[in-house]
């Protein structure tokens, strides 16, 4: 029995390529396919964050003018970080599908660093914040859901412009060594893209509005 | 240069052990490792509800062997009342999350997907191995809420706020809770991992011919139920973080000023409880379709084999099943109706409520009408489905009432309640369940499951769940409240008692006829009749592929398809044809 199914697992088993499977509804491939999936559920994710926040604010009698709190001119600049690291990722995409390495891992490095920057000016400002005596149940403002939600909003997209550096690094490597692929490269720039998006909406809504 | 799709075609016989049967990148054993602990699970919760069968028929009735297995629950004897209310968090938490979630889509979906769509494997077998390992954690995890300081919770599986949000409210509220949220948010990842690889599978991995609307209809069940997933487990994902916020970093997002627990006031303000219920629902009221929608799949699936002939409606069920999904995303209102709402606001949800029964509706009516001149055959299988059906439109009946806000009020803290959603939530797809083990575990293990106490299985099982449930429905209209521990306690309630005392005769009665399941599953993987290649004479592919079935399932090229699945009784001379057999058929 043993044998017998040796003998069949031993058969050569070509890959599948995609000329054999129907042609995909989207024109795309699996990883990318993958990756957009994501994307849609991490989206969800934010979501449930931002109208829970939204929901607490609704509900406070009076909520603090950010302008007031806040030093607009840090997160201006934040946010023209990340936006000005969006565009070079997609040059750096450019670059991979041009197969000019160089340029790539340099755009991938220049991205990589407009995150860094932002994740300091972050870490600046929440120090700033707790030193100025804002802390998850309260703070010198007004209702305590104020500094919650920055914290909690704050926090997570943090986590996730970190976890792209890293996503990103780790690409970069894979460049330098040159076990790289274009698409590889592109599916760290939807993700990176998408966390700066993400960023877009937390600005409008948690400091602008 | 052609694209390279697939990579994890690996040679079989190259892999250890180790990694051919435990981490296994094989849909195949990751479905199979699925199932089976998902079926743990399952003994698991289902003890827990004899438990409290035992409390509710006999309360204050002394135990003295329950005590040397939960010496603090059970302390002398007497069940205590959150012991009662832990049991029935966890039956709940385990039975839907942890059981129905992942038997279906983790368990058959993953067993079925390639094999029925003509593909090698999931289009990421890495994080198919993952996503099993992850649910297997969260298995644990939650296991280890019984075994911490305090026990399980007690705030249901619905982790209501603020009940769930302070260790002060009771025991289990504590440390139980927080490894509540941590096991949820491990199966949500689980989850996570698991879809992205059903849908991107199921659109991107269809071998040629394969067109979406050749699709066999457990496939369109598995890929609508993955994007209702998609959807709204990140939803939970997000108000777990608030909760866990408001638990560990003293966050009061649900938490509302000046509530008193454990006699002290708390000194949260400023959150509202409605917030939870509204991120909570968002997602628990999709969910009971994430388990129904691939359980109505299965059903159909195996109805259409034993109807043997065309089934009625392909199209019109597809088209059902993805109206479920986007009508499924705004519904979870009718949980609320008395919680407090404004009533214009219940009247939409109670609108979009009866929106969704319609096409619910219509799928039993395709399923009626394909009945309907059949040439029925009537295997275990099939007897499962058809009471899948059956129970499906018991339970359904029943939603009418509790989705309309002015019915609701009156029935939603009764027994009504939980003999509705166990009709159409537990039960029917737990049918459902049998039917797919039944009709595949010869597909699966190469070896027939015994007819005869199959049908045992199921006349026990039917009988059973009526009895238990449908009571449940009439104790419910009599006024028994939920979360009671003891229904004597109020004098209002105790003429119901001979009716609980029925129930859990019954429920043990039921809860026994698995046992005829459990030895002829286990009998039948040894000493069943050795199985022929197609038993049911179906037309999907999965049959096609060669028995056992090698890692990257088949040897040669992949199988093209010619056809629909459902080509049954063409000519006096051609019963079925596969749908990868070559060729037009025409008829004579």
């Amino acid at each position: 029995m043993e044998t017998v199914i040796r003998q069949r697992a031993s058969v050569p088993r070509p890959h599948v390529t995609r000329d054999e499977l129907e042609p995909s509804l989207f024109e795309t491939s699996s990883p990318k396919f993958g990756m957009w999936l994501f994307i849609v559920s991490d989206a969800l994710t934010f979501g449930a964050l931002l109208a829970g926040c939204g929901f607490m604010r609704l509900l406070s009698p009076q909520w603090p003018v950010q302008t007031q709190v806040f030093d607009m001119r840090l997160i201006t600049f934040m946010t023209f970080m990340l936006i000005s690291s969006s565009a070079v990722m997609a040059m750096a995409v450019a670059a991979a599908r041009n197969r000019n390495r160089p340029h790539a891992i340099r755009f991938l490095l220049a991205t990589i660093a407009g995150g860094i920057v932002f994740l300091g000016c972050q870490a600046y400002e929440w120090v700033h914040f707790i030193h100025e005596g804002a802390r998850p149940f309260s703070n010198p403002w007004g209702v305590p859901q104020f500094s919650a939600s920055f914290f909690v909003i704050t926090g997570f997209h943090g986590l996730h412009v970190l976890s792209g550096v890293a996503l990103l690094a780790t690409v970069a490597v894979r460049a330098l060594f040159d076990k790289y692929s274009a698409e590889g490269i592109e599916l760290a720039g939807l993700y990176w893209h998408f966390v700066d998006l993400v960023w877009v909406f937390v600005f409008a809504f948690f400091y602008l509005l | 240069m052609p694209v390279l799709e697939q990579t994890a075609v690996v040679r079989a016989h190259d892999l250890g052990f180790i990694r051919k049967y435990v981490f296994s990148t094989d849909h195949k054993i990751v479905g199979l490792q699925y199932f089976f602990t998902a079926f743990a699970m399952a003994i698991v919760g289902g003890l827990l509800s004899v438990l409290m069968r035992l409390q509710l028929a006999w309360p204050s009735q002394m135990w003295p062997a329950l005590e040397q297995i939960f010496p603090k629950g059970m302390a002398g004897g007497v069940m205590a009342p959150e012991f009662y209310l832990s049991l029935q968090t966890m039956h709940g938490t385990i039975m839907a999350i942890f059981v129905l979630t992942a038997l279906f889509t983790g368990g058959f979906g993953n067993y079925l997907i390639p094999l029925q769509i003509g593909a090698r494997d999931m289009a990421f077998p890495l994080l198919n191995m993952l996503s099993y390992w992850v649910y297997l954690l969260s298995c644990i995890t939650i296991i280890i809420a019984f075994f911490v300081e305090g026990g399980a919770p007690i705030s249901g599986w619905t982790a209501y706020a603020p009940l769930s949000t302070v260790p002060e409210a009771g025991p289990g509220q504590g440390a139980g809770q927080t490894i509540w949220i941590l096991a949820i948010a491990l199966f949500t990842v689980s989850s996570m991992l698991g879809v992205l690889n059903y849908i991107t599978t199921i659109l991107q991995a269809r071998t040629k011919g394969m067109y979406m609307k050749r699709l066999p209809l457990n496939i369109w069940g598995m890929f609508s139920s993955s994007l209702i997933s998609i959807l709204v487990f990140p939803v939970l994902l997000g108000a777990g973080v608030l909760l866990l916020a408001d638990r560990i970093a003293g966050t009061s997002f649900f938490v509302p000023a000046g509530l008193v627990m454990g006699e002290k006031i708390l000194s949260h303000s400023g959150g509202h409880p409605l917030l939870w219920q509204h991120l909570f629902w968002f997602f628990g009221h999709p969910e009971v379709y994430i388990v129904i929608v691939p359980a109505m799949g299965i059903a159909a699936e195996i109805l259409a084999t034993f109807i043997r002939k065309p089934v009625f409606g392909y199209k019109i069920m597809a088209v059902c099943w993805i109206a479920i999904v986007a009508l499924s995303l705004i519904v979870w209102g009718h949980h609320m109706f008395v919680s407090g709402m404004n009533p214009l606001l219940g009247g939409v949800f109670a609108l979009t409520t009866l929106l969704i029964t319609i096409p619910s509706a219509i799928l039993v009516l395709c399923w009626v009408v394909s009945l309907w001149d059949a040439r029925i055959q009537f295997t275990s299988p099939m007897l499962f489905a058809l009471g899948f059906i059956s129970v499906f439109v018991t339970g359904g009946l029943g939603g009418f009432f509790l989705g309309s806000a002015w019915t609701d009020i009156p029935l939603h803290n009764t027994y009504f309640v939980v003999g509705h959603f166990h009709l159409t939530m537990a039960v029917s797809p737990l049918f459902a369940a049998f039917a797919g083990v039944y009709y595949w575990f010869p597909r699966m293990f190469g070896r027939m499951m015994s007819e005869c106490l199959a049908k045992v299985h199921f006349w026990i099982t039917i009988t059973g769940a009526y009895a238990v449930f449908l009571t449940m429905h009439v104790i419910g209209i009599g006024g028994m409240i939920r979360h009671s521990y003891d229904p004597t306690q109020y004098a209002f309630m105790r003429s119901l008692q001979p009716l609980n005392v029925f129930v859990s005769y019954a429920a043990f009665a039921l809860a026994s006829a698995q046992l005829v399941f459990i030895f002829n599953f286990i009998w039948s993987l040894f000493r069943g009749r050795k199985a022929v290649a197609n038993p049911w004479k179906a037309n999907t592919l999965e049959w096609t592929a060669p028995a056992p079935i090698p890692h990257g399932n088949w040897n040669g090229p992949l199988p093209t398809v010619h056809r629909w699945p459902y080509d049954y009784a063409l000519a006096a001379d051609r019963d079925y044809l596969p749908q990868d057999a070559p060729g037009s058929y025409i008829g004579g």
